[in-house]
């Protein structure tokens, strides 16, 4: 394998916890390619040079950057949406009569159409939760993402992928070519920069964490290590939602599966667990 | 297998879609426009009609507001299709009862994305 390949995937998989596979070097060049002309650098090797002795600590950002996937739209895979309006959210909101707080995590919300999405149902289901504070922090590794999503502005296709029109125009306004999400839920949502990988327990607990298409890009170790942490930032009667593609596998010992429909995966953390996890 | 009428002046844009539609196993049926769209409608009401706004003889405005009024008119769903992208086109058209709406250029994904939303898919 190419040796600036093999130095490069060390280096994400150590920032990141990403794990690239040994056959994405085609991958790795067409998206770094732009940065190595933005930063006068010649090859991958001298990129990774770079990048190894910290000269710049915006260049290892800019890789993390262009190498995470952003792929994201509205309402994505459908099911997990109308599960938190129809079940989790009244579920919760029984439990929650005291406190009249609930907490939501996106913790990998790219640009923002996932916590937006959720924002919408909530603005939706608003007259059930007068009274109530509902919290969503949106976090993301990529700082590039992170800007998009918090301007909240969408090109015409991308509010048409998963975007009703209705909420559409309930929601947002136009900008010329372009869609913003209105200022009410734009102002719902705490956007903060975060890695999975670093100390995640002085945020939380939640209730609801939303983690969808993330660990499959983790090894088995970093996927059983983020979720031993997510365990112990949700609520022991939370809930941590996963991608269609996701199971919490073998780190069963913090989830069991809380429905068994093949296109997503809802898993909830075992109560009897809770004191095993919280000590650990 | 359901059917959609596909209204729309331009041949290209018919064909674009039609393939599209096929391709999620529709059965399409092409009119040129509104006028033509209403006779067709008045045949046979297809389950879903894919409309062009801007055609000669009758508009897709015009067309969504008399199909509207036919018998079983009510019955099928209107998801514009045009080139008519301000907010204030949409809510006219939502207005008048039309059951979703895309910005063109559109692709596959907006189609499967609309059609999902209307129940098709």
């Amino acid at each position: 394998m190419n040796m600036a390949f093999a130095r490069l995937r060390r280096l994400l998989a150590s920032a990141t916890g990403i794990s690239l596979d040994a056959d994405k070097l085609y991958l790795a060049e067409s998206r770094l390619v732009p940065i190595m002309r933005a930063n006068g650098v010649v090859d991958l090797a001298e990129l990774v040079r770079q990048i190894e002795k910290r000269e710049d600590e915006k260049l290892l950002q800019a890789v993390i950057d262009a190498m995470t996937t952003n792929e994201t739209f509205f309402f994505r895979d459908r099911t997990p949406f109308e599960q938190f309006r129809r079940d989790i959210l009244p579920e919760l909101m029984a439990k929650r009569q005291d406190k009249r707080r609930i907490s939501i995590w996106c913790a990998a919300c790219s640009t923002g159409q996932e916590p937006y999405s959720l924002a919408m149902l909530l603005d939706e289901e608003s007259s059930k939760l007068k009274e109530w504070t509902v919290d969503i922090l949106a976090t993301d590794l990529s700082e590039t993402a992170l800007d998009a999503a918090r301007r909240g502005i969408y090109s015409q296709f991308e509010v048409q992928r998963g975007l009703s029109t209705s909420r559409l125009l309930r929601h947002f306004e136009q900008h010329g070519d372009n869609w913003q999400v209105s200022e009410r839920l734009r102002s719902r949502i705490l956007f903060r920069h975060l890695n999975l990988l670093s100390n995640i327990g002085k945020i939380g607990p939640f209730d609801i964490v939303f983690c969808r298409n993330v660990l499959l890009y983790f090894d088995p170790a970093i996927k059983r290590d983020v979720l031993s942490r997510l365990s112990k930032v949700i609520a022991g009667d939370g809930y941590l939602i996963l991608g269609a593609a996701e199971t919490a596998g073998d780190a069963n010992q913090h989830f069991i599966a809380a429905s068994s429909d093949f296109s997503w995966r809802l898993q909830r953390r075992q109560p009897s667990l809770q004191l095993v996890a919280a000590g650990a | 297998m359901k059917q959609v009428l596909v209204v729309d002046d331009s041949a290209v844009i018919r064909k674009v879609a039609r393939r599209i539609l096929e391709g999620l196993n529709f059965h399409t049926l092409e009119a040129e426009d509104g006028k033509k769209a209403l006779v067709a409608c008045e045949k046979a009401m297809p389950d879903v009609i894919l409309l062009d706004w801007n055609m000669p003889e009758m508009n897709g405005f015009e067309f969504l507001c008399e199909l509207r009024k036919m018998p079983h008119g009510a019955e099928p769903k209107v998801v514009f299709c045009t080139t008519e992208n301000e907010v204030g086109y949409i809510s006219r058209a939502m207005g008048a009862g039309a059951d979703e709406y895309i910005m063109k250029p559109f692709d596959q994904q907006i189609v499967r994305s609309k059609f999902e939303e209307i129940g098709f898919l």
